[in-house]
């Protein structure tokens, strides 16, 4: 990690105000398997506020394992979700779409997921699918799983999601189970992360509190996501946020590792700031991208993987703003060591996706990777030898040292970003980055083949997705895809 | 065997061993090999390729320079070798090339130089920092059918118009055809200043120059 905005007294600061307003004030827990939980774990409760005694908080926390590996859909590659390890996702959840052909948002529908998502499969630096966008043409009481359907059936990538109901994350993980081939496998290779947000200021909802604890019930990484608007339900100090977020972290936390210790969990944030002017969160501004990378940081601190909100922008175009901000926010990510970044891609806060945005993002993702690789220095780097032997007023390209060593030393960009001459620039249209972007996603569409979910994983699938379908009693014909 | 002796300086040049190259075209002229052949289908050849994959962007200019330096270290052997036979390989076209007044520079040049020769033109190299009354007088010398004007400054750049009113002047401007090259050099400076071509990179000289010649 080479960028810290908290030292460690900071952080014990915040740690100890956390653990104070978690003992004083306490958490709102909407939830009665929760409640009974941390009742026989010794914390007072008021009704549906819980008040959490700092040893409690000390001794699960210590529970939560430091990393764990995320896996790809046929469990062939593993990624380690920890250390310093960062993973690009797009954001998740958004409802807009940029239209590639009138350059406006409009309501996202499932064909622009599935772009979304084959895109997201061909792009080099980003790692990982999320359920990015929420069609507007998929029936509502299953967008949460229709989503993942069109993930498992057009990438292989891992995944970060979430459900919308309590019904839903068992749902998604039934669909799971059958394309991997049963849950003590799932269990073994997760494939997917799954988003649990606390309410700020300071409350469970009964939904995303049973998510947390099927979660930890069943092996299933949980994200456990604040996501306070700062000055709004959040104080307005950086500093007050984060002892918030902390706080309703550690309670999370707590309710997971009381659920099964050892449970994995991430330390996620997703905060913003609240624009006094417009009323709007901004996920852009500098204190939002401050925030969550000091979040990541307390993270740290008490040893577990973290996530953060960051590489998107409040624009609602591909633009010198969504450039800033994004890029702002994912080389911060990435110095900070922020294991799971969910953002590429998204602008209007979360509220949209643009594919474009995605296509330049992910060079920024690019980028970040040779940042946080550093300069690295020895005898070869020093290059004492090949200076001599170029010697005053010669010249480095025809050398081995040059050869060998510029792929490792370069991070080499895609055409999207310009470095031609001007005049070879001119001669290839005066085209602009989103232009460029957008002529790569139109290749990558008509040609990238994803790899294909195996026969019988694609049968079993099918057939757990029409019990649930007739559970609601969807017909599978309303479904824009099947 | 000469199959094997082509096969050998073809990968040379595409990993760059230049001491292979070397070893290979020292054996062949050993053998007896005809040198024309063996410098066409071993060395020329594979830098094309190494050309043609610098202009798709699958290789970088760091290894187009090394192919184009293995292929000059064998290249240098066999051409000693069609010399001393008094043999001539076929030749595409003449093409002097030198950098202008007050340029040092040297590298682009030298690239285009090589990717010139290996597409089959007889390259007469005439320096660099070169003044415009020596360059005329070697284009009235040589009788090349295509003059390159090598210039990587904004501020030598000058002198590549300078040299064609120099070449207009004496009349020979029609004898010969002007490529100019360099860093700076666009195509409405090629209009500006009256010239026939640019090479904009070492891969569009040579394909301008081949244009030239068809033309």
């Amino acid at each position: 990690m080479k960028f810290r905005l908290l030292n460690t007294e900071d952080r014990d600061a915040i740690h100890q105000a956390s653990l104070q307003i978690l003992e004083n004030v306490g958490v709102k827990v909407n939830n009665d398997s929760a409640l009974d939980l941390l009742k026989e774990s010794g914390c007072t409760t008021d009704s549906d506020i819980v008040r959490i005694p700092p040893s409690l908080v000390q001794e699960t926390i210590k529970k939560a394992p430091d990393t764990f590996q995320l896996h790809s859909r046929d469990g062939s590659r593993a990624y380690t979700i920890g250390d310093n390890k960062v993973i690009y996702n797009p954001g998740s959840a958004g409802i807009y779409f940029i239209d590639r052909k009138t350059h406006r948002m409009r309501r996202a529908v499932t064909a622009d997921f599935v772009d979304l998502v084959r895109l997201t499969d061909a792009l080099e630096y980003i790692h990982a699918q999320s359920t990015a966008l929420v069609p507007a043409d998929a029936p509502d009481a299953i967008s949460d799983l229709y989503r993942l359907y069109i993930i498992l059936t057009n990438s292989d990538k891992p995944i970060i999601t979430g459900a919308f109901t309590k019904e839903g994350l068992i749902d998604m993980m039934h669909m799971l189970e059958s394309v991997v081939g049963g849950s003590e496998e799932l269990r073994k290779k997760p494939r997917a992360i799954f988003d649990c947000c606390p309410s700020s200021p300071l409350m469970w909802s009964d939904v995303t509190c049973q998510n947390l604890i099927d979660c930890a019930l069943h092996g299933i990484p949980a994200e456990i996501i604040p996501a306070p608007q700062m000055g709004a339900t959040s104080p307005v100090t950086i500093a007050g946020t984060l002892v918030e977020a902390n706080a309703e972290f550690l309670s999370g936390a707590v309710i997971s590792q009381l659920t099964q210790p050892g449970a994995p969990i991430v330390y996620g944030g997703s905060p913003s700031a609240f624009d006094m002017r417009h009323c709007t969160a901004r996920l852009g501004a500098i204190e939002a991208i401050m925030a969550a990378c000091a979040s990541a940081e307390m993270g740290k601190y008490y040893k577990v993987p973290t996530h953060g909100y960051l590489g998107l922008s409040d624009s609602k175009a591909v633009d010198g703003q969504s450039s800033f901000e994004s890029g702002a926010g994912i080389l911060l990510a990435s110095l900070t060591g922020v294991n799971v970044v969910s953002g590429p891609g998204m602008q209007a806060s979360e509220n949209c996706q643009s594919l474009e945005k995605l296509v330049i993002d992910n060079e920024y993702c690019g980028a970040a990777f040779r940042l946080a690789r550093g300069i690295h220095i020895d005898d070869t780097a020093l290059a004492t030898d090949v200076i001599s032997k170029v010697g005053p007023g010669g010249h480095f390209l025809a050398e081995r040292h040059t050869r060998l060593n510029f792929r490792q030393e370069r991070f080499i960009p895609s055409d999207v970003l310009d470095r031609l001459s001007p005049d070879a620039w001119e001669r290839a249209g005066s085209h602009d980055s989103t232009y460029r972007a957008r002529e790569k996603v139109d290749r990558i569409l008509s040609e990238h083949q994803p790899s294909q979910l195996p026969v019988d994983a694609e049968k079993s699938l099918q057939g757990t997705l029409n019990g649930i379908l007739k559970r609601h009693g969807i017909p599978t014909f309303t479904l824009p895809i099947l | 065997m000469s199959e094997k002796i082509i096969e050998g300086l073809h990968e040379a040049v595409i990993y760059f061993d230049e001491e292979k190259a070397k070893k290979l075209a020292q054996e062949a002229v050993d053998m007896d090999l005809d040198p024309v052949i063996i410098l066409e289908e071993g060395l020329a050849k594979a830098l094309r390729e190494v050309g043609d994959r610098f202009g798709t962007g699958e290789a970088f200019i760091t290894e187009l320079i090394a192919a184009a330096q293995t292929m000059e270290a064998g290249a240098e052997i066999l051409n000693r070798e069609i010399a001393r036979q008094g043999a001539t390989r076929k030749s595409t076209g003449r093409f002097l090339i030198g950098t202008v007044e007050g340029d040092i520079h040297s590298i682009g040049k030298n690239i285009v130089k090589t990717m010139l020769t290996a597409a089959g033109f007889e390259v007469i190299d005439i320096g660099t920092d070169v003044n415009t009354q020596t360059i005329v007088e070697k284009v009235r010398e040589h009788h090349p059918h295509i003059l390159g004007l090598s210039a990587l400054m904004t501020t030598t750049m000058a002198k590549q118009r300078e040299v064609i009113q120099e070449l207009e002047r004496t009349g020979l401007r029609d004898t010969v055809k002007v490529i100019v090259g360099g860093a700076p050099v666009t195509e409405a400076w090629v209009h500006e200043i009256g010239a026939d071509a640019c090479g904009l990179d070492a891969g569009s000289a040579v394909i301008n120059a081949l244009k030239l010649m068809e033309a």
